[in-house]
């Protein structure tokens, strides 16, 4: 146990500081994801056809592809990317981008990709009526969306976007290969100074599971929160 | 864009998949089997039983496949029992460790799959047995286990490539899949996005032909 000690003797600020480090980069992909789904989704439902290959192109390639790959992906390939672009603008310095950034955008073009599932699928189980409706009501677009269409995907959507969350948080267990402080690089590194793999790994499957049980315990309070009146 | 490697790493990635292919397959075969057996023990009326069943599944499910791969790749080595035992001889083995991580890891979610398919099976189909005097064994095994079958293909399809993709994690444990592979000539040629398409590309080619098998075994077993 006191291994786990707070301070100078134990891993327990650290590991304390890398599991706060987990739930930030999961925050923040899922974020992403979200931005990504909301530009997608209407691509998915639109009805020209090239804009609806472009979006299944994308669903289908993030998710017939491993999360891995993506990552290394985005790790070797990122500060490229962002030299580019920036080269266009006629900057030429190298840039080196951070291991949040790049791991939180490889793993929210990930969960983007599931969310926009997510947002189509539940806004076309909503009843065509509902369309219709505010159609003949001659509400404007964007007020027919915000204040028609939201509420009734949302409760339709955040069953499903709770095992997106899920699958965000436990990818992210995936970035400790850029190097990133999260709970599985602060694992490998307090297990290889003590020699004590299996503690520490057991612990943080611990602290995974502590993190899955809690957060949906609070999905819970959100979906009883939005089928209210149902 | 680099056509030229492109076209060298394709046979290096192609025979890297035959790796990532045996992992899949063995796992999924062991996966199937311990995914039934806890699906068995999730419907045993004991409640110790089947608390025990949902133990194995909620924790495998509720952790990184990488957690689980690490623990028993890394933490295994450290019980001086085990390192003494004849289980040294599999455990010492990355191959076998990362095989029975992913055979743990997809049993856990085979088994909420054929659990939930057992359950919506109509009990209609077994009184029908049970009236026309079979054995509740033959039942279990001509009428049930069929129908359970064709009951989760859908779900079980997904898994596959679930786990056709979980199969990328094999790589950090020194086995040189097709990810490992393709991460090795990106790290020596820093050429990310060529290696990305061939490799993806032979993922993706992957994922379309068990995402149609499953399709057509949906069609032939349909009733």
């Amino acid at each position: 146990m006191e291994l786990l000690a707070f301070g100078k003797t134990g891993w327990g600020d650290e590991l304390f500081i890398a599991t706060l480090m987990t739930i930030a980069v999961s925050i923040t992909a899922l974020l992403i994801g979200f931005i990504f789904a909301l530009i997608f989704t209407p691509l998915k439902l639109s009805k020209n056809k090239f804009l609806n290959l472009i979006a299944n192109c994308y669903t289908t390639v993030i998710r017939g592809v491993p999360e891995l790959l993506v990552i290394y992906l985005f790790f070797f390939g990122g500060s490229g990317a962002v030299m580019f672009v920036a080269s266009i603008f006629g900057y030429n310095d190298y840039i080196e981008i951070n291991a949040f950034i790049t791991g939180s955008f490889a793993i929210g073009i990930i969960s983007g990709a599931y969310s926009t599932e997510v947002f189509r699928g539940a806004i076309q189980s909503i009843d065509k009526g509902q369309f219709e409706a505010s159609k003949v009501l001659g509400l404007k677009k964007p007020i027919h969306f915000v204040k028609v269409i939201m509420p009734q995907m949302l409760r339709l959507a955040i069953p499903n976007l709770s095992n997106v969350w899920q699958i965000t948080l436990k990818d992210t267990s995936l970035i400790s290969v850029t190097g990133l402080v999260e709970i599985m690089r602060q694992s490998y590194i307090a297990a290889g100074s003590t020699r004590d793999p299996l503690f520490f790994y057991s612990f943080a499957a611990i602290l995974y599971l502590l993190l899955t049980f809690l957060s949906m315990k609070l999905i819970n309070q959100l979906e009883i929160k939005y089928s209210k009146g149902y | 864009m680099d056509l030229d490697l492109m076209i060298t790493s394709f046979p290096k990635l192609l025979n890297a998949t035959l790796i990532t292919l045996k992992l899949l397959s063995v796992s999924l075969v062991l996966g199937l089997f311990l995914g039934l057996f806890f699906a068995i023990l999730r419907l045993n009326k004991n409640p110790f039983i089947n608390k025990f069943a949902y133990g194995y599944s909620y924790i495998f499910r509720g952790t990184p496949l990488l957690v689980q791969i690490f623990i028993i790749y890394f933490g295994l080595g450290q019980i001086e029992y085990l390192r003494s035992s004849f289980l040294w001889v599999v455990l010492k083995e990355p191959y076998w460790c990362a095989i029975i991580a992913f055979a743990l890891n997809t049993g856990a979610y085979t088994s909420e799959i054929l659990r939930s398919a057992f359950q919506t099976i109509k009990p209609g189909f077994i009184e029908a047995g049970k009236s026309l005097g079979i054995q509740s064994k033959i039942i279990f095994y001509k009428i049930q286990v069929p129908i359970a079958i064709r009951q989760s293909l859908p779900a079980y399809g997904n898994e596959i490539i679930l786990m056709l993709k979980g199969t990328s994690l094999a790589s950090t444990v020194t086995l040189m899949d097709l990810t490992g592979v393709a991460k090795y000539i990106i790290s020596t040629t820093f050429k990310p996005v060529e290696v990305f398409i061939v490799a993806g590309g032979i993922y993706l080619f992957m994922t379309f032909l068990i995402h149609n098998l499953i399709k057509f075994l949906e069609k032939k077993y349909s009733y």
